[in-house]
């Protein structure tokens, strides 16, 4: 199974775990079953079109999966992948 | 109540005045107890990754906010917030900070004016996704 690294600010969510293996043969599929175990991660995941949001950003390994297949990107068991949130800001 | 350990705010705050008139950045570690008080043991500076204006905005490359939840782990820390400076403005989130920011995360801001740190304030989002201020016992709202 994947290994699913969860952000700190998300793991309230998650139980506070900040490792969860899923079961799933691609990204869309690993996001659908987290969302589906953990409803709260939801709407810090995904838009109301169930698109991945534009300011979360999912790596495998070290690669960003806009660079690779998108959502359809594929995983192995031994695959890591990391929820990154976009951490931006500025004084204006 | 975040309390910031006096060597790693010295860090953030030499990282404020080297990175004038630029806006600077990085990650807070440490514990949190059972009570929600904060301390702040350790500081990593990261390159301001904004392409564009760096003096009125900041990003931080997901590569390297991967390898700081790496490094908490590690470390067997927390990953507890964010810093960075506002050049020639008050250590007061923007309404860009706010839509940016994450739950959960202590965002620090420096005020630096003309080159030296003025004001060190501490934020936290709360569940109306506002920002509130954080207490710290020291010197956070004084002049640093």
């Amino acid at each position: 199974m994947a290994t699913v690294i969860i952000p700190t600010p998300l793991r309230k969510f998650t139980n506070n775990t900040a490792k969860l293996e899923i079961q799933a043969d691609t990204i869309e599929k690993t996001v659908s079953e987290l969302t589906h175990n953990f409803p709260d991660l939801k709407k810090h995941l995904l838009d109301e079109k169930g698109q991945i949001r534009s300011f979360v950003n999912i790596f495998v390994g070290n690669d960003d999966i806009r660079n690779l297949q998108q959502e359809k990107t594929h995983v192995k068991p031994d695959t890591i992948i990391s929820i990154v949130p976009a951490i931006a800001g500025g004084s204006r | 109540m975040i309390i910031i350990d006096p060597i790693a705010k010295q860090v953030l705050l030499n990282d404020a005045i080297g990175a004038f008139p630029d806006e600077c950045c990085g990650f807070l570690f440490g514990k949190e107890d059972s009570y929600g008080n904060r301390s702040i043991t350790q500081v990593q500076v990261v390159v301001n990754a904004k392409k564009g204006d760096k003096r009125r905005r900041f990003a931080i490359a997901p590569l390297d906010y991967i390898r700081a939840e790496q490094f908490a782990d590690e470390q067997q820390l927390q990953l507890l917030g964010i810093y960075h400076s506002h050049p020639n403005h008050p250590a007061i989130p923007s309404e860009h900070d706010r839509v940016a920011a994450q739950p959960f995360f202590s965002y620090v801001i420096v005020s630096v004016i003309d080159g030296k740190p003025h004001t060190l304030r501490s934020w936290r989002l709360n569940d109306q996704s506002q920002f509130e201020e954080e207490n710290e016992v020291g010197s956070l709202r004084s002049e640093v």
